[in-house]
């Protein structure tokens, strides 16, 4: 199938070729992290954690979200998912690259990594996440190659890949659940520590994840000949409406309980979120825009008519993901950490070099897709002929 | 298609009553504790501290505890950014290191003073409960949260989970900043860039029959304010101390069970 993804229009090789120049600038600043230590980036003792592990929380959410395609194909017989669910299932293997190498980058003994697997710890979720990462990953992977292979040579899939399908579904939210779980258990910050963030992460996953799916959809649309059908995006879009609509509400309870008890402890990292804390707001004005884009496009979304325009459909969604990155790529790690343990208020900004890789690692997910997708549409185009 | 959606119910019917099962199986484990309480059937050896804040505030700017402990064990004092500091043993205000007691008429003695702070090596410690590849642990003879220099991997997940800031971090490699200074030791083992550190309660002096040095030096200097000795032992120091005196712990509704106590 390989082959398919070595031949291709000028644009495409454009687009390779951008990618390859942004993955390039990412290695050697990646080289230099190697070299100079985790000191390039603008991480610290009071907040150790930051916008890697803030990107890997979301890409987890963008892997976990092929489920809302591979759940109704595959158990509810939703036909008009069948040209969408491949586009899911190798979304989903490139957002597992994208989380891996954000940890991976993130380590400050990248070569130790696999002294997780050495040392197998399990009380740690650390080694649960690994472990579901992966395994969904391969789950994945498996799954498109053999239903995609089937689908080239003309015959039914073997009997023996529903179960892992079937398997893959709860898999699915495991990942989410136990990358909820890394921060949920943690006494130490009480902006994490409560029940709702694993219902909460799938949440806005299933409305972020199901948005870059209508958006590559509609690109493949305009620029291939591949169409997954208009029935197909309304349904995702439908999905996109509910799964928003219950994340604003989650988020919604967690404000209540979170302010309502009024705990310092508990409050103030919802200050320093909407408020700031004395001149320390750094994040008061991305948080407000994403509420304002989420509460405006769940309005937008709400309209079965808006749903149905392509072209502000594609808008709303690219707000929709803006909108959830800004809550768990940038809010949801960073503010845990502000206040601090002493209740001393530190801020954090990524610095150049952390964005350069972080870019880098990006647009190395962005090149595994689009080789899937060309190798997708070439096998498509070659069965349809 | 009726049939699959009764095979994946089944699944999901069984991994529900695996993971309700797991639960008993938990509270069995974990056993119900307030927050004061120390294990039943104790230990033999267990290393605590304890630090008389009105002692150690007699010494005014003193840094004899931090100083000795710094130079013995190659804790480099890092350039700029503060965010990069190294730190086993330091000072707190005594409200950012008692979040939990300070109120707006805490006195003035205590409000804005000086508290000394350092790793509590607890009984229930989150950074050994979440490490992924134990490379920090608790030593079951004695209670001492030690670290694994060689298998830390530097995901700073103990530092996410250590309620006391007590973990610092090697954001570049600290040699080059101890030899700029001449204070590069060679008996104490200096770490590389890339791995968590903090205080070991001076394992390798307690493995000859020495005290922590910070105590050592605590005392040299004619502070007093730290005493350190078996928790369980009622003839040691700290026993006495604890027996004599009102101890507070740090964050003590955390359940974390610190080793370090408190005259305040």
């Amino acid at each position: 199938m390989l082959e398919k993804a070595l031949k291709g229009t000028p644009k495409y090789w454009i687009l390779v070729g951008l990618l390859l120049i942004i993955i390039a600038a990412g290695v050697l600043t990646f080289l230099r992290q190697l070299q100079e230590g985790l000191g390039i980036t603008g991480l610290g003792r009071d907040i150790p954690w930051g916008f890697y592990i803030a990107q890997f929380t979301f890409m987890v959410g963008v892997a976990a979200s092929a489920v809302m395609v591979v759940l109704p194909y595959y158990l509810h017989d939703f036909k008009a998912f069948g040209r969408l669910v491949i586009l899911g299932e190798m979304l989903a293997v490139s957002a597992v690259l994208v989380c891996s190498l954000f940890i991976f980058v993130d380590m400050g003994q990248p070569s130790r990594v696999l002294n997780v697997m050495l040392y197998p710890t399990l009380g740690s979720p650390m080694f649960w996440d690994m472990m579901s990462l992966m395994g969904y990953a391969g789950l994945n992977a498996v799954i498109a190659y053999v239903t995609f292979g089937a689908e080239r040579a003309g015959v039914a899939p073997p009997k023996w890949i529903k179960p892992i399908i079937i398997l893959s579904i709860p898999w699915a939210v495991s990942i989410h659940t136990v990358t909820a779980f890394l921060y949920a258990g943690l006494e130490a910050r009480h902006f994490w520590m409560t029940a709702i963030l694993a219902p909460r992460f799938l949440a806005s996953a299933f409305a972020s994840g199901p948005s870059l799916l209508i958006i590559l959809a509609l690109v493949l649309r305009k620029f291939t000949k591949f169409d997954v059908g208009d029935v197909a995006i309304g349904k995702l879009a439908q999905i996109v409406t509910y799964a928003l609509a219950v994340s604003i509400f989650f988020f919604l309870v967690e404000l209540f309980t979170g302010l309502y008890s009024d705990i310092p402890s508990h409050t103030a990292h919802f200050e320093y979120l909407f408020k700031g804390i004395g001149e320390h707001k750094a994040l008061v004005n991305w948080m407000w825009t994403s509420q304002i884009l989420a509460f405006g496009s769940l309005g937008v979304l709400l309209m079965p008519s808006a749903r149905k325009k392509h072209g502000l459909l594609a808008v709303v969604c690219g707000l929709v993901i803006f909108a959830i990155w800004i809550e768990k790529g940038l809010g949801m790690i960073i503010a845990a950490f502000v206040p601090n343990t002493f209740h001393r208020v530190v801020e954090y900004a990524p610095t150049g070099p952390e964005l350069t890789i972080s870019l880098g690692v990006y647009a190395l997910g962005a090149l595994l897709l689009t080789v899937l997708y060309k190798i997708a549409i070439g096998v498509r185009e070659e069965v349809e002929s | 298609m009726e049939k699959d959606r009764r095979a994946f119910l089944k699944i999901a019917g069984v991994s529900l009553v695996g993971a309700g099962s797991t639960v008993p199986l938990l509270s069995a484990l974990t056993r119900a504790r307030a927050s004061g309480d120390e294990p039943a059937a104790h230990p033999e050896v267990r290393w605590g501290m304890v630090i008389d804040t009105k002692k150690c505030l007699r010494k005014e700017g003193c840094t004899a505890c931090s100083a000795s402990c710094h130079w013995a064990h190659n804790v480099p004092t890092m350039p700029e950014p503060k965010r990069h500091e190294v730190k086993w043993i330091w000072k707190e205000q005594y409200e950012h290191a008692f979040t939990e007691q300070h109120h707006g008429f805490t006195n003035e003695a205590l409000a804005g003073q000086p508290v000394t702070v350092l790793c509590n090596h607890c009984e229930r410690p989150p950074c050994v409960r979440v490490c992924p590849t134990q490379a920090t642990f608790k030593r079951m003879s004695d209670g001492i949260v030690a670290m694994d220099q060689h298998r830390c991997i530097g995901c700073r997940y103990c530092m996410a989970a250590c309620p006391y800031g007590a973990r610092s971090f090697n954001w570049s490699d600290p040699r080059p900043v101890l030899e700029a200074s001449r204070s590069l030791r060679d008996d104490f083992p200096a770490r590389s860039k890339g791995v968590v550190e903090k205080c070991n309660f001076c394992a390798e002096r307690l493995a000859k029959g020495e005290r922590p040095l910070c105590v050592e030096a605590c005392h040299a200097n004619g502070g007093r304010a730290l005493a350190f000795g078996n928790l369980y032992d009622e003839s040691s120091e700290m026993a006495k101390l604890l027996k004599r005196s009102h101890t507070i712990r740090r964050k003590p509704s955390l359940g974390t069970q610190p080793h370090v106590f408190y005259i305040v």
